[in-house]
């Protein structure tokens, strides 16, 4: 229980238009996962459906109710912030508790749901510390924990993992994935990392300035962009984008990933292959990345499989794989 | 800890010399205003800098302040104009610092500008409207007088400081309050309030000790024998062609105490709010 929908939600702070008209549907149980470039309203969205915010104007539903006049409270949401937000005077215990106790639950009931979160999370040993006494981590899984306590309708993700070390990144990630499909609970994830949003998401959301630019499975936005930005914004290293001019091609823009470019040594001049300089190579034992300078088209990335030699300054030639390139008219729309 | 290791013992010598010149300079007049309230007339100002001896030591002073008689009222009523202003002004400055600092509405900012104002226009200015105020309300001879006058003294400076340490607090932290269901007030009280404790001992102590001092408005607003603050009623000592040195001496050592005991109580969160943010 749980779907939400947008209905031409706008957002405006005094005169500057934050968030232009979004539309939304999110499915009951559905991981839902906000990117964009910093900025362009993905918390300023979070907020609005928490409650956090008013709503300029459109609707936010939850299961088809109006939601926007209640207050967060009552919305049967929980949300786990960026900065954790724990209670500083209270214990984990009771910091997972706070939400139930001010709902009025009983006691036992409290400490029954309390130490199911706990056990949930590994945090068996640290209920009665408080938030000072724990490591960052820790502190995360808490945050989450008081979120789980609640049963709420729907999660509310603000970057949960910026402040994580690598490591625990992962570690957190993998719970967070877990946590979904245990409680089969409608999440809605803001990230600015890619690795997160490709893996966590059943469906991506693409803004961009408070507009919705693609909505979408993570693999339908990599294989299938609706236009540049979404083309440019997912998948890491970035797509590459060429001038179709130069290459004798009708479209303004082809764009195309760096594994689909092939690389080869020598400066001969044959059609169809792109001449250049690598000008930085970057060896990650698993995959290697040359960048390529080239006369027409600037910076290109191509990513290559294993261990390659190639040095700074060599002259290279490139090569598209045809079946594999995206092509965008003037202003950055696909052309299909 | 890495700044220890790079001091040198020397510097550090010189630090201390310094920070103890000025502790010296400052307790002076404290230094010599309790040496010689325990002193007879005549040694007071024979050798004013000498500590009292068998000869010269003599209680004469305290003697005369507690047989003053209405001296404990005084301290009394000291006490309850101050602590209850600054009850007030704590209270009061720190709703008006939240609003400020955690709502959006129109004329916010003018609405800030407005209550820092107090800060450069001393109050004093409007002593005559005070005064004819007072007096239309029945209030002239009342401690309520003087708490009211010193709780709008305090506001603009309580206001200044503590909405500024309170836009710091975290915004996730009130907004997780909100989710769980606190009301504003419990976030204000039970969240925020915690949170900005060495502000507010901060504020206090700066709001405590110009009310404790203060001659102008008691002698104008409240000069009753039953509301005579410390400060006031030291005066009877000091005459136009004679003075009581003893006894003036003996009552300025009495008054000390009292904002010395509030001021230890405020001052290990004000140690903790001046190095706020020095030390994550
Ligand atoms: N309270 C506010 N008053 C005025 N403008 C605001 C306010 N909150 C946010 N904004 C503006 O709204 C825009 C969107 O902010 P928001 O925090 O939603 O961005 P974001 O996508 O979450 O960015 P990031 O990835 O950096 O967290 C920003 O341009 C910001 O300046
Ligand atoms: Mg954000």
């Amino acid at each position: 229980m749980g779907a939400l929908t947008l209905t031409q939600v706008t957002k405006s702070f005094g005169r500057t238009d934050v968030i232009k008209g979004v539309d939304l549907h999110v499915d009951d149980g559905e991981f839902c996962v906000f990117v964009g470039p910093s900025g362009c309203g993905k918390s300023t969205l979070l907020r609005m459906i928490a409650g956090l915010e008013d709503v300029t104007s459109g609707d936010v539903a939850v299961d088809g109710t109006r939601i926007n006049d209640l207050a967060p409270a009552k919305r049967e949401i929980a949300m786990v912030f960026q900065s954790y937000a724990l209670y500083p005077h209270l214990t984990v215990r009771d910091n997972m508790g706070l939400a139930l106790k001010q709902a009025g639950v009983p006691k036992p009931q409290i400490a029954q749901a309390t130490d199911r979160a706990g056990a949930m999370l590994a945090l068996d040993a640290l209920m009665e510390r408080r938030p000072a006494e724990l490591s960052g981590g820790q502190r995360q899984r808490v945050a989450i924990g008081r979120a789980i306590v609640r049963t709420p309708k729907l999660f509310l993700f603000d970057e949960p993992l910026s402040n994580l070390d690598a490591a625990l990144r992962v570690q957190t990630r993998i719970e967070i994935a877990k946590l979904h499909r245990d409680l089969g609970a409608t999440m809605i994830y803001v990230t600015h990392d890619q690795v997160e949003a490709m893996t966590l998401a059943d469906k991506i959301v693409v803004l961009r300035a408070g507009r919705v630019e693609q909505v979408g499975r993570p693999m339908d936005l990599y294989n299938d962009p609706d236009n540049t930005f979404v083309a440019g914004f997912i998948g890491s290293p970035q797509m590459n984008f060429l001038k179709s001019g130069k290459l004798g091609l009708s479209s303004e823009t082809l764009g195309i990933r760096p594994e689909h470019l092939s690389l080869d040594h020598g400066a001969s001049m044959e059609p169809g292959r792109i001449p250049g300089r690598v000008s930085h190579v970057e060896k990650l034992g698993g995959e290697t990345l040359v960048y390529v300078h080239t006369e027409d088209h600037g910076l290109l990335t191509v990513r290559l499989f294993g261990e390659q030699d190639y040095a700074v300054d060599e002259a290279v030639g490139m090569r598209l794989d045809p079946t594999r390139v995206f092509h965008f008219d003037a202003e950055g729309k696909r052309l299909r | 800890m890495m700044s220890t290791a790079r001091h040198s013992p020397l510097r550090s010598l010189a630090a201390h010399g310094i920070l103890l010149g000025y502790t010296l300079i400052a307790l002076f007049p404290v230094f010599v205003i309790v040496v010689n309230s325990f002193k007879n007339r005549r040694a007071i100002f024979a050798d004013p800098l000498a500590l009292p001896s068998a000869e010269t030591f003599d209680l004469v002073g305290y003697k005369t302040v507690l047989a003053q008689g209405d001296f404990l009222q005084y301290f009394l009523n000291s006490m309850t104009v101050t602590v209850a202003s600054l009850f007030f002004v704590l209270l009061f400055g720190a709703m008006a610092a939240f609003a400020l600092s955690e709502y959006r509405f129109r004329g916010n900012l003018l609405m800030g500008l407005y209550l820092a104002l107090g800060i450069m226009i001393p109050i004093r200015l409007g002593t005559v409207a005070i005064l004819q105020l007072m007096v239309a309300s029945g209030l002239v001879n009342t401690l309520t007088a003087l708490i009211l006058v010193y709780t709008a003294q305090g506001l603009p400076l309580a206001v200044f400081i503590l909405s500024e340490f309170m836009r710091g607090v975290s915004a996730d932290l009130k907004d997780a309050g909100r989710i769980d269901g606190l009301s504003e007030y419990r976030i204000f009280f039970r969240l925020v309030l915690p949170l900005v404790r060495p502000a507010m001992a901060t504020v206090a102590v700066f709001t405590m000790i110009p009310i404790w001092n203060d001659l102008w408005f008691p002698l104008i607003l409240a000069p009753s024998e039953a509301t005579k603050t410390i400060t006031l009623g030291s005066q009877v000592f000091i005459g136009q062609f004679v003075t009581n040195w003893n006894a003036v001496l003996a009552a300025l050592g009495l008054a000390i105490v009292p904002v010395l005991v509030l001021y230890l109580i405020f001052s290990r969160q004000l140690i903790r709010g001046i190095t706020a943010g020095a030390v994550k």
